[in-house]
Order: structure tokens, then sequence, then C-alpha cells
């Protein structure tokens, strides 16, 4: 089933790659594919607007310029192992972004290219093996299945894998008590606390091995303790070479990420490298310094 | 994502909502139920119209009074039928496919028996030839002989009904009925011959042709005159031969001015049969109709219910389920409700056929349960995969803001 997987996908790029063709002379993007590996996440004048006229919002890409016309649009690339957090007074475009990084949404132009992949040029078949088997997405509002089980909850991204039943229990298992939900596994959604629910939704995410954890204000709803939970297991995502891209308010969550981007009316005006993209992110290279300089003192019995 | 999973995903679904499937599947249920038991029921009337077609006997012909269908316009000089007429169309020279001849006259009257009163639909006065050609049969005693009509014997053959209400349980043969004031004595009792109409075929009084007219109608004309044919197949020339000797008896010429008529019984009952075929296509449509609304159900539930889930749908998406599965899933559902509920509805209308339903013995057609069956299938899965299909195509952010 992998090997089938795989194969798809691989047709699939070199299907992108021919598609980009008449267009890609003016772009960078291929030169740099020559010589590097491609980057995870690579966007360019990504643009989302919505609505038409005089009522359009312009959620992402900045306001029009004045001379052309013409927004900037927000370029960004995400190196594969990176933990970028976005951060952003409301409204200010981040849910948009991520719901396009995540194949959830399409935008109004721009390209986005996913593991070198023009994700534009797929089908929607095509589209659900990518948010199946590359992005693992998880919501600020959980989305957990209603009246679904927690195993059965972790084991869905897995059933539409095509992966066995057995397997694909075991692998929920591992999941579950990844997030340190074991004892759990026959709860119902609404029998689960919030910082539960949202570990359920962290370890749906991870089940398929996704090459890139995205997550929307993952911390949200949840109270200090279960937010050190979450971050704790997002950090041990990124230390086994996960890439991750997570959006928050807080500084406390920030200061977890390699990478600080932070959005205005749709465009990235402050881009701040916290840690180098390879190696172990900022709370696992030396924790006992790392939760010194927190901004109150927590118990360590998070990780 | 193998068959057996969508269906243990749809079972899941179903069950999420108990109430809400159950109604649907209620609904779909008395569709099918309703499609199978009224098309047993019209179904059940024309059989038995066929079978009282084979009681009266194809042979008979009944010639009466009047102008033809078209209405005659020599109506001024209409002769009524006597029994001349009757012995006429008895002469094997002029008539020879007619097997026998039988004038009959009728009156109703009160029939009296040791106080009991009851009054009789029909009483008959006519030769024993009647018996024959008109396929009465006694169960008990005899016909009355053409020496009862030659003495103008105060003899009589009761139907069933006569003898039940007037004598219940006891035997009427020998006993003295009053009919009109005038006493009879009961030599047979018919068989129950059974009927559709309002009119009870059963509650009858047959005597001797003279004895009736002496009693009760005087010696004019007859009511009418049954003829028998010589056989089925000689019912068109016999009803020729009666026409020729009846028009030179009146002394009519022209053949489009009769002033009588001559119908086969056969002929009587095929009108009435399509009468029945009227009814059964709107019992036909009535259940149509049902199970028009069974469908509608299901359309409205799956609307609901995929609105209502139209967020999970956007959930399921974001995991990576493909457009397809979702589609199977909710297909699935609809396929299920409707199966199970046309299931129980061709249950549930083959035990509703097992019961007389207003005098009506249900025959069920087979045709109309595998039609009404599949019919609410093939709604199910039409309308399931409609609002699923829309739904399933939502990118998946729209699906996750839907309210
Ligand atoms: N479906 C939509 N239709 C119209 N406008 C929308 C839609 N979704 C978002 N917007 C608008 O786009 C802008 C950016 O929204 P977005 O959800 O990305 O903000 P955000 O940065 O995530 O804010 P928050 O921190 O409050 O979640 C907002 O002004 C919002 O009103
Ligand atoms: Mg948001």
């Amino acid at each position: 089933m992998r090997q089938l997987l795989s194969g798809r996908l691989g047709r699939v790029r070199t299907g992108a790659h021919r598609a980009a063709g008449p267009d890609g002379a003016a772009a960078p993007v291929e030169e740099e594919n020559l010589w590097g590996p491609s980057p995870v996440i690579e966007v360019r004048s990504l643009l989302k607007t919505y609505g038409h006229g005089d009522a359009a919002v312009r959620a992402l890409g900045g306001p029009p310029d004045p001379v052309t016309g013409v927004s900037p649009g927000v370029d960004l690339v995400v190196e594969q192992g990176d933990m970028v957090a976005v951060m952003g007074s409301s409204g200010s475009g981040k849910s948009t972004l991520m719901n396009i990084l995540g194949c959830l949404d399409v935008p109004s132009d721009g390209r986005y290219l996913l593991d070198g992949i023009d994700v534009g040029g797929l089908d929607e078949h095509q589209l659900s093996l990518v948010r199946n088997r590359k992005i693992g997405f998880v919501f600020q509002s959980f989305n957990l299945v209603p009246r679904t089980p927690a195993l059965a909850q972790v084991e869905l991204p897995l059933a539409y894998a095509g992966v066995k039943a057995a397997e694909r229990r075991r692998r929920a298992l591992a999941a579950l008590s990844l997030v340190g939900l074991a004892d759990r596994v026959d709860h119902r959604p609404n029998e689960l606390s919030g910082g539960q629910q949202q570990r359920v939704a962290v370890a749906r995410a991870l089940v398929t091995a996704p090459a890139m954890l995205l997550a929307d204000e993952p911390t949200g709803n949840l109270d200090s303790h279960s937010t050190e939970d979450v971050l704790a297991i997002i950090d041990r995502l990124n230390a086994s070479g996960r890439t991750v891209v997570l959006i928050t308010h807080e500084d406390e969550v920030a200061r977890h990420a390699k990478r600080v981007l932070r959005l205005v009316d749709g465009q990235v005006v402050a881009d701040v490298r916290q840690a180098p993209v390879d190696g172990p992110p900022p709370a696992l290279r030396d924790p006992a310094v790392f939760a010194a300089h927190a901004p109150h003192a927590l118990t360590s019995g998070g990780s | 994502m193998n068959p057996f999973e969508t269906l243990r995903f749809a079972v899941g679904g179903l069950a999420a909502n108990k109430v809400r499937s159950g109604l649907t599947m209620l609904g779909v249920l008395i569709g099918v139920a309703a499609v199978i038991i009224l098309l047993a029921v019209g179904n059940g009337s024309s059989q038995a119209v066929k079978d009282s077609i084979e009681k009266l006997g194809t042979n008979a012909l009944t010639v009466s009074s009047g102008g033809g269908f078209g209405g005659s316009s020599a109506a001024t000089s209409t002769k009524p039928l006597t029994v001349d007429d009757a012995r006429a169309l008895a002469d094997p020279a002029s008539a020879p496919d007619v097997e026998s001849v039988a004038p009959e006259v009728t009156t109703s009257q009160t029939a009296l028996y040791d106080g009991t009163s009851h009054s009789v639909n029909q009483v008959v006065g006519t030769y024993p030839a009647y018996f024959k050609a008109s396929n009465s049969k006694v169960a008990k005693g005899d016909y009355f002989s053409a020496d009862d009509v030659l003495n103008s014997r105060k003899v009589a053959v009761i139907g069933s009904t006569t003898a039940t209400d007037l004598f219940g349980t006891a035997s009427p043969v020998g006993r003295k009925i009053v009919i009109g004031g005038t006493p009879f004595t009961v030599v047979g009792v018919l068989d129950t011959k059974g009927g559709t109409g309002f009119q009870d075929p059963d509650d009858t009084v047959i005597a001797p042709l003279p004895t009736v007219q002496n009693a009760f109608t005087g010696f004019g004309p007859v009511s009418q005159i049954l003829v028998e044919a010589k056989s089925a197949d000689a019912t068109t020339p016999a009803q020729n031969e009666i026409t020729t000797v009846l028009m030179s008896q009146h002394g009519i010429k022209d053949s489009s001015a009769l002033d009588f008529r001559v119908s086969s019984q056969a002929s009587l009952l095929d009108t009435q049969a399509s009468t029945n075929k009227t009814f059964t296509v709107l019992l036909g449509a009535v259940a149509a109709i049902s199970l028009l609304v069974g469908g509608i159900g299901i359309t409205n539930i799956m609307l609901v219910t995929v609105t209502e889930r139209t967020r999970e749908i956007g959930i399921r998406k974001a995991i990576g389920a493909p457009k397809g599965v979702i589609l199977g899933q909710f297909l699935a559902e609809s396929t299920l409700l409707s199966l199970v509920g046309g299931g129980l509805g061709v249950i549930g209308g083959l035990i509703g056929s097992r019961f007389t339903i207003v005098g009506i013995k249900p025959v069920v057609i087979p045709e109309s349960v595998v039609g009404a069956f599949v019919i609410a299938v093939a709604i199910g899965l039409f309308f399931g995969s409609y609002p699923a299909n829309r739904a399933a195509s939502l990118r998946p952010i729209e699906a996750l803001r839907h309210e």
C-alpha cells in the first residue's frame, strides 16, 4: 500500500513539473530544486481574497500597490525539519495562510509547492492523498469526529490510507500512548477534557507519520498545564525530524519555535530565527536553561 | 476502505440517530407495504369477477326488452317479450344453436316462515331450464320439474341466503313458506354462489313461471328470456338466430330498430371486469403516491443528515478522506435504510394481504412486490447520493466552516 502511494505521488511530482513548464521560466524555484533538496514549503506571491468587488476582503497578500494596483503577496520558504511559529493580531491572515498550506483551501493567486509538488496542479483525489500522507493538521477547535471513540478517531486517517485493521490498531495505540492517552482509547470526544481532545487531535495528525505538522493555535483553548503537554509532544516530533508550523498568540508558545514569523494585514513583516534548522528545538536543546527562563515557574511533569 | 468497512461506517452512522433512521425506514415500509396490499386488493376483486364469470356460465344469453345500445328511434312500437317469443326461440328448426329457453318474470316479495319475515331480493318465475342456463345448482332437495310448471304447483327453490335468513340452521326442504300471501312448498336450496356486487345473488326464490304470474305479476309480458347456447362457441350464432326469430315475431324489418336486446353473460362480466381494472389502477396510483412519499422521506432525511454532518465531512476530508469514500459511506447509509425499510415493507405487505379487506380476498401480484422493493431501493440510492455528492464536493474548509 505504501509503495503504491509513493509511486502515485512520484507520478504526481513529475506531472506537476511538466505542468509548471510554460510559466516556470520566471521562477527561481526550479533552479533551487536542481541544487539542493527542495524545501517542504515554498510559497510564491500568495494571495487570498474573499468576496468580489467592493465587498472583497484581502485576507492574505497585503494591500495593493497604489501605483500598479498589485498586491505584493506572501513569499515563504520553510526548510525540512524547521519549527516555525506564526504570530500576528486577530484577522491578520494566519489561519488563511495555514489553511492554504494544509491544502484545505485554495489561494486566489500565487503558487504553493509542497515537497516540490505544485499543489495547484493536483486533482481532487491527489489532494486527498496529500492531506492524508503528507500533512498532519491540528485545529484550534480540535475538530474531532463526533460520537467516535479516541482509538477509532486516530485510526481514521489510516483507514482512509487503506492500512489493514490490525496494523491500524497497533499504530493508533502507539500514537495515543505517545500523547499520553493510552488509558483513554475508548472515550468519546464528549468524555474527554479539552487538553485530552487536543492530544487526540495531535495523535490523529501524527499517526500517518506526515513530513509536516500544521497546527492552528493548538494550545489556544488549553490551560497552561495542557499547553505544556501538547508543546512537549510537538517539540519531540520536531526533534525527530518533522517540520512543524504552528500559529499562536502566546509568546510562551512561540519560545518553543526555531523561527518566528509575524503577520500584519496579510503580509510577513518580521522573520526571526531563534535556533538553527538542524538539531533539536530550543526546549530540548538545553531543557534546564529553557525552563529557568520561563516567565512563570511550571511543574516539569509535563514532559 | 473495503466494502465491509464502508458498511460498518454506515451502520454506525445510522445507529447514531436511531429515531430518525427508524422513522425513515417506517416511511419506506409503509410505502412498499401499501403498494403490495392495495394492488393485491385490486387484483383480488378482479379475480373474484373472473370466478363469477365461470359460475354464471359462459353459454348463457339474456334477451331483454328495449332498444339497442344506440337508442331506438322506433321505440314507439316496442313490443314486450312474451312466453310466445320464448316458445319460438325453443324451436330447433329456426334456432339450431339454442340448447334451452327459459322465460323469466321477476318481482320482489316478502317471505314469511314461522313468524320470521324476510324480504326477498328477487322472486323469479321461470322454467326448469333456468337452473342449468344460470348455473344454479341445488345443494339440498331438488329442482322443480316441467310437470310442476304445467300444473302451476306452488313449489319453490330458494337461495342460500334466503334459506339461512328464514330457517336458520334447520333444513327448509319440504317446509311451507308464505310469499306475498301465497304459500309455497320449498323443494330445494341452491348452492351458495357468492358475489362481488351489492346485490346478493343468493337472496332469491325461484318458482314455476305460471305460479308466479298467477300470484304476483299477471299473465302479461315476461321480464327477460334466458337462453342457453349449445356451447360457448355457439353463443354468437345463437345470438344471430335469436335476433332473426324475434324480428319475425315482432314484425321488424330494419335490424337497426330492434325493440329487444340480446346480451351474453360473458360480455356483461367483461364490462364489470374492466370497471374493476379501473379500480385496480386507482388503487395502484394511491399506492404509488405513498411510495413516492416514502421516497421523499428518504431524500429529506439524507438532506438533513448531510447538512447536519457537513462539518464532519469537512473533518474527514481534512484528514485525507477521498470524495469517493465519503460518498460511499452516505450512499451505504441510504441504501441500508431503503433496503431494510423496503424489506420490512415486503414482509408487512405479504402479511397484510393474508387478511380479507372490505370483503375482498387480496391476491398478491408478484411483480408488485419486486417492483415496489426495487423502486424503494432505487429512490434511496438516487436521492441518497445527491446531497452526499453535494457535500463531498465542498472544499474541506468550506465544509468545516458550515453552520
Ligand atoms: N470565509 C471568509 N469569508 C470572508 N472573509 C473571511 C473568511 N475567512 C476569513 N476572512 C477574513 O480574512 C481575514 C483573515 O482571517 P484569518 O482567519 O486568517 O485571521 P487570523 O489571523 O487567523 O485571526 P485569529 O487570530 O483571530 O484567528 C479576516 O479579516 C477575516 O474576516
Ligand atoms: Mg485564526
